[in-house]
C-alpha cells in the first residue's frame, strides 16, 4: 500500500517534468513527433529503472554517512554522491547500448539515437538526487524509478500530441515554435497541479 | 561559431543574440524551478556561471591531450567536481539557500548549458576565450534567471530579496499580490511571453510556421 501510494505520487503529483520541470531540454526538443517522444519516453524509464536501485545501493553501502561500518571503516565520502552517480549513469547507458546493440537489435534500432541522450537528460540524475534526499531504501527506489521514469514519458507524450495538432493552428508569428510550446507546457502543468490535492 | 571572434564578442553574444535560453532551450529545468525568489535565482546563476566558465577554462586547457573517444567522460568528470565545490561552498557559508535549492544545484551536473558549451565551444578553442565565452553564456542564463525571479517575487508577494516593495492588501497597503506567479506553471508563461518579446525584436529569431493557412481561414476570423 505504501509502495501503491509512493509511484501514483511519482506519476502524478510529482510529475518529473510537469512538477519538477526536470529534462527540459529533450522534452521540447524531441516531442514534435508523437512517435519519437514515445521512443525516448520507454528509454527513460529503462534508464531510470536500472540506474536508480544501483545508485541506492552504491549510496546506501559505500557513500552514505557510516555506510562502511560493514569494513570496520569510518570515512566520509558523501561529497562524491555527485560524481559517482553520474560516472553510474553514464556507465549504465553505455553498457544498454552495447547489451541491446548485440542482444536486442531490433530494440536498439528503436532506442539506438535516444541513449546516448539519456545521460544528460536531468531526469535520470534528478532520480537519483531525490532518493538521496528523501532516504528511500531499496524497494522504495525500485517503485520510484518506475513511477518517476514513467511520469515523463507519459508527460512528453502528451505534449507530443498536443504539438501535432499545433502545427495546424494559427499561431502569431513571434510566438511560433518554442514560444507557444512553453505556453502548452504551462497549461499542462496548470492542470497537473490540480492532481496535488490527493490524499496519498 | 567564427573561429577568430573577439572576446567582446564571445562574452556579449550569447547575452541576447545568441541566448542559450530563449534561442538554443538549453538548461531550462532549473530556470523555471529556481526563479519563485529572486534570491534562489540569483545564487543559481551565480553557481552555473561559475561553473560554466571554469569547466570551460579547465577543459579549454587540456583539450589536446583529451581522446575523442571518452572525452564525455572526461568533460563530466571535470564538471561534476566543479559542481561538488560549488555544492559544498554553498552549504558550508549558504546553507537554508541550499537546502531551498535541493537538488537543482546537482542537477547543473546535467546542464545542458555547461556540456554544450564545453562540447562546442572550449574542446576547440584557447582557454583565455573559453573562459570568457563561459562567462558569456553565464550571463545570458542569468539574464533570463533574473527576470523571471524579479517578475516573480515582485509581483507574486510584492518582495524583492525579502524587502518590501508593493504593500500588500493583507498588512494594510494596496497591492492584491497574483499568486499564480508563486505557481511553478506561471514560469512556462513568462518564459513564453518574453521568448515572443525578443523575437518580435530579434525578427530572424523567428520559426517558420510548418504550414502555411489558406487565405479563406484568415477571413473567417
Amino acid at each position: 500500500m505504501e509502495h501503491l501510494s509512493l509511484f501514483l505520487r511519482a506519476l502524478f503529483t510529482e510529475n518529473m517534468a510537469l512538477a519538477f520541470f526536470l529534462g527540459m531540454c529533450s522534452f521540447i526538443a524531441i516531442s514534435k513527433k508523437v512517435e519519437t517522444a514515445i521512443g525516448l519516453g520507454i528509454a527513460v524509464v529503462v534508464v531510470q529503472v536500472i540506474t536508480l536501485p544501483v545508485n541506492n545501493l552504491i549510496w546506501t553501502y559505500l557513500l552514505k554517512e557510516g555506510a562502511l561500518a560493514w569494513a570496520g571503516i569510518n570515512v566520509p565520502l558523501h561529497f562524491l554522491a555527485f560524481l559517482t552517480f553520474i560516472g553510474v549513469i553514464a556507465a549504465i547507458v553505455q553498457i544498454l547500448e552495447m547489451a541491446l546493440d548485440k542482444y536486442m537489435p531490433k530494440l536498439y534500432n528503436a532506442l539506438g539515437i535516444f541513449l546516448p541522450l539519456i545521460t544528460v537528460n536531468c531526469v535520470i540524475m534528478a532520480g537519483s538526487l531525490f532518493m538521496m534526499e528523501r532516504d528511500y531504501d531499496f524497494s522504495q527506489s525500485v517503485v520510484y524509478g518506475v513511477g518517476s521514469g514513467l511520469s515523463w514519458a507519459v508527460a512528453i507524450a502528451m505534449l507530443a500530441g498536443i504539438r501535432e495538432k499545433l502545427k495546424y493552428s494559427n499561431v502569431p508569428a513571434g510566438l511560433q515554435g518554442l514560444g507557444i510550446t512553453f505556453i502548452i507546457i504551462g497549461l499542462m502543468s496548470l492542470g497537473f497541479m490540480s492532481f496535488s490535492g490527493m490524499p496519498l | 561559431m567564427a573561429k577568430q571572434a573577439t572576446a567582446k564578442e564571445v562574452l556579449l553574444d550569447p547575452v541576447f543574440g545568441n541566448n542559450p535560453i530563449t534561442l538554443q532551450i538549453l538548461g531550462i529545468c532549473s530556470a523555471l524551478a529556481v526563479t519563485g525568489k529572486l534570491e534562489t535565482a540569483l545564487v543559481m546563476a551565480i553557481a552555473l556561471t561559475a561553473v560554466t566558465a571554469f569547466s570551460n577554462l579547465f577543459i579549454a586547457m587540456i583539450r589536446n591531450q583529451i581522446p575523442s573517444s571518452i572525452r564525455m567522460i572526461v568533460q563530466m568528470v571535470i564538471i561534476a567536481s566543479l559542481v561538488i565545490v560549488v555544492d559544498q561552498i554553498l552549504r558550508a557559508y549558504a546553507f537554508t539557500l541550499a537546502k531551498q535549492l535541493s537538488v537543482y544545484v546537482g542537477l547543473i551536473i546535467t546542464n545542458c548549458i555547461v556540456m554544450g558549451r564545453a562540447e562546442a565551444f572550449a574542446m576547440q578553442n584557447p582557454p583565455g576565450l573559453s573562459f570568457l565565452d563561459g562567462i558569456g553564456n553565464g550571463l545570458g542564463y542569468s539574464a533570463i534567471l533574473l527576470a523571471l525571479g524579479v517578475v516573480r517575487e515582485l509581483f507574486g508577494s510584492g518582495k524583492l530579496l525579502g524587502h518590501e516593495i508593493l504593500p500588500l492588501v493583507n498588512d494594510g497597503g494596496w497591492y492584491v499580490p497574483n499568486g499564480l506567479l508563486l505557481l511553478p506553471p506561471s514560469a512556462f508563461f513568462l518564459i513564453g511571453l518574453l521568448i515572443w518579446a525578443l523575437r518580435m525584436w530579434k525578427k530572424e529569431q523567428q520559426e517558420p510556421a510548418a504550414f502555411k493557412l489558406a487565405p479563406q481561414m484568415k477571413a473567417e476570423d
